[in-house]
């Protein structure tokens, strides 16, 4: 695969605060790649400065194989999906997307045409004529995307462009970019503070937080393979333990010792044990390897959210049977359940579901995403 | 029910002021037009009407038609003033609005405190800065320049204008441009413009019910203005602002109010003309 874009060791700061701190990441031709990350951690700072709406304080920004740091946007061939869309509102849906080819004075023939093709790709064929505040935010997402993407940029960047729609039609729309991404073999970069919406769309997950790359690799595995605590919370649900390797394929944590598919670490290193909530298996008390009561039992639909206390620990469990409040139960974990990362910043931070609700913590912890910009500008 | 008790509470708060706008807007509009097709006598003619487009008279022995003239004359300097000040107010604005928070303030309150002033006082003190031993001229001659001869002059009289007028088209052109949103020119730049391109096919298009609004705003009361043209142009150019208050102060009422009910019109056809023309720009030819 030909790398496209290239950051190398690129760090920015506002106003002396550190966004992006020595970021090193290749994109590659024709993938999906998503910066993924809760809001402040640079996501959105790594876009604009691919787009040219910021300069890095350090580093190199590579495209094909040139340094392009100082070149204004309007001269590289990358394209933006905006958050808010950013669509002329006095020009109507037709004029909108022909806004790039009539910059370059196309003949009338051709801006018809292409225009006409784009508009299908995004299915408003019918709307061409239609003004821009007489479309929903699911059609504006649209014309966006066509006026992006008529230029046939090298590369699409996508800013949380799903952000504003309604569940539904998110999930719409994440089939369909894919399908686009496909079908015009165009790299596209997005950036979503949405896991699901990582995991279901990527070729390539970025996990960003505080200014700092923490995991690349496919959604598989960033999800299987989490390199710290932070990656392992923030994609998905985990149970973070302390642990101790006491020898290879050995762990021990929560007082009992257990077998493993991990190996390659010091004798008696301390690690993190990820063990994801609907990999552990519910078992009669005396058959468990660990013991323990449960605390609290929420219905979500497809499984029960089961709340254990194993020692003082509050463990969260995705199952399918029933169990109630305060019986006491025993956990049985496979070997191939247990992941053991290497001991980080994060760890201790994360993992534990004493206070419960992730919500209350990210609230606690950030601001609303909808400030993001602001807070990264 | 519940939106009938809406509607008439909105009704119930706005009837103060349609009292309002009765009393002192539509009521003193109708004895313009009441005045203008009557005569002295309160009996309908067009007399006074017909007066203003064919009373003659004679200009350096030239027979002309006098209020046509005086007409023309009033639109022509209030175009170049209303020109020169969208000339000069598009910039500043443009700049006023892409400035920091506290520059814009400074740049606001420079703006504002000459509206402070008397109009008068202004227009005396163009006066004493324009004559032929006035300041200007002192300091030009200070400086070894020459002298200049501006008193007098139509050059003075749209001075004048433009001072007296320019916040009326700076600030509808700052609040329009303040708001514009700044992902729209990122968009643009992103889209292939570069900045003057971005200016003539985002910024302007978007600004122009800023610029219609600051038009209508310099253009009306510089068509209608009396007192600077009497000052600043020495009584020389008589204007139709002058034509009006002249009749009116011969205890002319009727013909006074004949020469303003047809300025009316003519400004109302000019701003729904360029009404007609910007909305056609800023919706891509589509009919809204």
């Amino acid at each position: 695969m030909k790398k496209i874009i290239e950051l190398k060791n690129i760090s920015k700061s506002f106003d002396g605060e550190t966004v992006l701190d020595h970021i090193d990441l290749d994109i590659y031709d024709n993938e999906f790649l998503t910066l993924l990350g809760p809001s402040g951690c640079g996501k959105t700072t790594t876009l604009r400065i691919i787009g040219g709406f910021e300069q890095p304080d350090a580093g190199d920004l590579v495209f094909m194989g040139q340094r392009i740091n100082d070149l204004p946007p309007h001269k590289r061939s990358v394209n933006t999906v905006f958050q808010k869309y950013a669509l002329f509102p006095h020009l109507n849906v037709f004029e909108n997307v022909a806004f790039p080819l009539r910059e370059r004075k196309a003949p009338k023939a051709e801006i018809e045409e292409k225009v006409n093709e784009m508009l299908a790709l995004v299915k408003l064929s019918n709307l061409a004529k239609r003004r821009i505040s007489g479309l929903s935010g699911g059609q504006q997402q649209r014309v966006a995307i066509a006026r992006a993407l008529i230029g046939h940029p090298k590369v699409l960047l996508l800013d949380e462009p799903l952000g504003a729609l309604d569940l539904k039609l998110r999930k719409d729309m994440q089939q369909e970019l894919k399908k686009i991404q496909k079908a015009t073999g165009i790299t596209f970069v997005f950036v979503t503070h949405d896991q699901e919406e990582a995991l279901t769309m990527s070729d390539t997950v970025v996990v960003m937080s505080e200014g700092k790359i923490q995991q690349i690799g496919t959604p598989i595995d960033v999800y299987n393979e989490p390199v710290n605590a932070f990656v392992a919370d923030f994609i998905g649900e985990s149970n973070i333990l302390d642990g101790v390797m006491l020898a290879d394929y050995k762990v021990r944590f929560s007082g009992q010792t257990f077998p493993c598919v991990d190996a390659g670490f010091a004798p008696r290193e301390a690690v993190d044990v990820v063990v994801r909530p609907e990999d552990v298996d519910i078992v009669p008390e005396d058959k468990g390897q660990l013991r323990g009561v449960v605390t609290s039992v929420t219905f979500m639909g497809v499984h029960y959210e089961v709340i254990v206390d194993i020692g003082g620990f509050k463990w969260m469990i995705q199952t399918t049977d029933f169990v109630d409040v305060d019986e006491h139960i025993g956990l049985y974990i496979e070997p191939d359940a247990i992941h053991i990362m290497k001991k980080s910043e994060y760890s201790g931070l994360y993992g534990d579901y004493s206070s419960f609700s992730n919500e209350l913590d990210e609230l606690e912890e950030d601001p609303a995403p909808a400030e993001e910009s602001e807070a990264e500008e | 029910m519940k939106q009938a008790l809406t509607r008439r509470r909105t009704a119930g708060l706005l009837a103060p002021y349609s009292v309002w706008a009765l009393l002192f807007i539509l009521v003193p509009l109708a004895f313009v037009a009441y005045y203008a097709f009557t005569d002295d006598t309160f009996a309908f003619t067009t007399e006074h009407i017909l007066r203003f487009f064919t009373a003659k008279s004679a200009v350096d022995g030239v027979e002309v038609r006098t209020y046509l003239l005086i007409f023309w004359r009033s639109l022509k300097l209030a175009l170049i003033s209303t020109a020169v000040c969208l000339l000069l107010g598009y910039p500043f604005a443009y700049i006023m609005a892409r400035a920091g928070q506290r520059t814009q303030k400074i740049m606001l309150t420079l703006i504002m405190i000459p509206m402070w002033m008397n109009f008068l006082i202004r227009t005396y003190a163009w006066m004493t800065i324009l004559q032929d031993t006035g300041i200007l001229n002192g300091l030009l001659s200070a400086l070894h320049l020459g002298r200049v001869h501006i008193i007098g002059t139509e050059t003075a009289v749209i001075i004048g204008m433009v001072y007296d007028y320019f916040p009326y088209m700076v600030l509808p052109l700052y609040s329009i441009m303040a708001k514009l949103d700044p992902r729209l020119l990122e968009a643009a730049r992103d889209l292939g413009c570069n900045s003057l391109s971005t200016l003539r096919r985002v910024i302007f298009p978007l600004s122009l019910p800023g610029v219609l609004s600051g038009v209508t705003m310099v253009l009306i009361p510089s068509v209608s203005t009396f007192y600077i043209s009497q000052k600043l142009g020495s009584g020389k150019f008589f204007l139709i602002g002058d034509a009006i208050e002249g009749q009116y102060t011969a205890n002319n009422l009727h013909f006074a109010a004949a020469i303003a009910f047809i300025l009316m019109l003519a400004l109302l056809f000019c701003m729904a003309l360029m009404k007609y023309l910007t909305n056609r720009q800023v919706y891509g030819g589509e009919t809204p």
